[in-house]
């Protein structure tokens, strides 16, 4: 499945889709991470607000891949979690620790545009 | 269209996220809210996935049950792998021999109202889980 993924500025935004399959997140870890390089992005938004499950495998890969692209240089922030999967999430113990999160992509952005100011 | 019985194997990736959108269907037609839904759809995913991680293949069974007073789903993923050689330990939180997070067994029992596990080395492992409306 492809994940539409928009530059806008400095900032990827990726916008995940409801059906993908480990093989797609897996296809994402290392496709986000050579777009930031090769577009010398400094943010990231991924946009998982049409995902209606959010499983252990789905959360350890979003770890990952906002921890790939720390060491790139590079924020990220998980937008648009829906209410009832951060529910589910908490039950099954997964925190998303370490992980920059927005309520949407509006927010993301400001905060994205926050740190940039920052680090400048 | 009545809901009864729905079988689904499970042998790749793509059959993990085939199963949870069924399971999600399914709990929506027999009446549960759509954040139960999430939370039957996020147990799919995890025990389909348990199916391929440990054994490679096997089958998620979706069922609608009839409880005295209420109407409930059970899920039930059954594999002939290797089979779990102490379920005390896999139960734990944390515990894990396949690299994941650990978070599986322990996590999709908080997940669900009743969860049963059944599993005889190198015959296979059978959970079985129920939602209630």
């Amino acid at each position: 499945m492809e994940v539409p993924i928009l530059k806008q500025g400095q900032v990827l935004i990726a916008t995940f889709q409801a059906a993908l399959s480990d093989a797609d997140l897996k296809h994402l870890r290392i496709g986000l991470v050579e777009q930031v390089v090769r577009l010398r992005s400094r943010g990231v938004i991924v946009d998982v607000t049409a995902m209606d499950v959010m499983d252990s495998f789905a959360s350890r890969t979003l770890r990952e891949i906002a921890h790939m692209i720390r060491l790139r240089g590079a924020e990220t922030v998980i937008v648009g979690i829906q209410p009832e999967v951060a529910f589910a999430m908490v039950q099954l113990g997964l925190t998303l620790e370490g992980v920059a999160t927005a309520l949407d992509l509006e927010e993301g952005l400001a905060y994205l545009n926050e740190k940039f100011k920052t680090t400048n | 269209m009545p809901v009864g019985e729905l079988r689904v194997a499970i042998k790749s990736d793509q059959d993990i996220v085939l199963a949870r959108q069924k399971g999600r269907v399914m709990a929506i037609e027999l009446g549960f809210s759509s954040g139960e839904a999430t939370l039957i759809a996020t147990t799919i995913s995890e025990l389909a996935r348990n199916i391929i991680s440990y054994a490679g293949e096997g089958q998620i069974l979706l069922k609608a049950v009839q409880g005295t007073k209420k109407t409930g789903l059970s899920v039930t993923a059954a594999d002939e792998g290797p089979g779990i050689p102490d379920i005390q330990q896999a139960m734990r939180d944390g515990f894990s021999t396949s690299g994941s997070l650990g978070i599986g067994l322990p996590g999709v029992r908080r997940l669900m109202d009743e969860f049963e596990i059944i599993s005889q080395p190198n015959r296979g492992t059978t959970v079985t889980v129920k939602k209630w409306r």
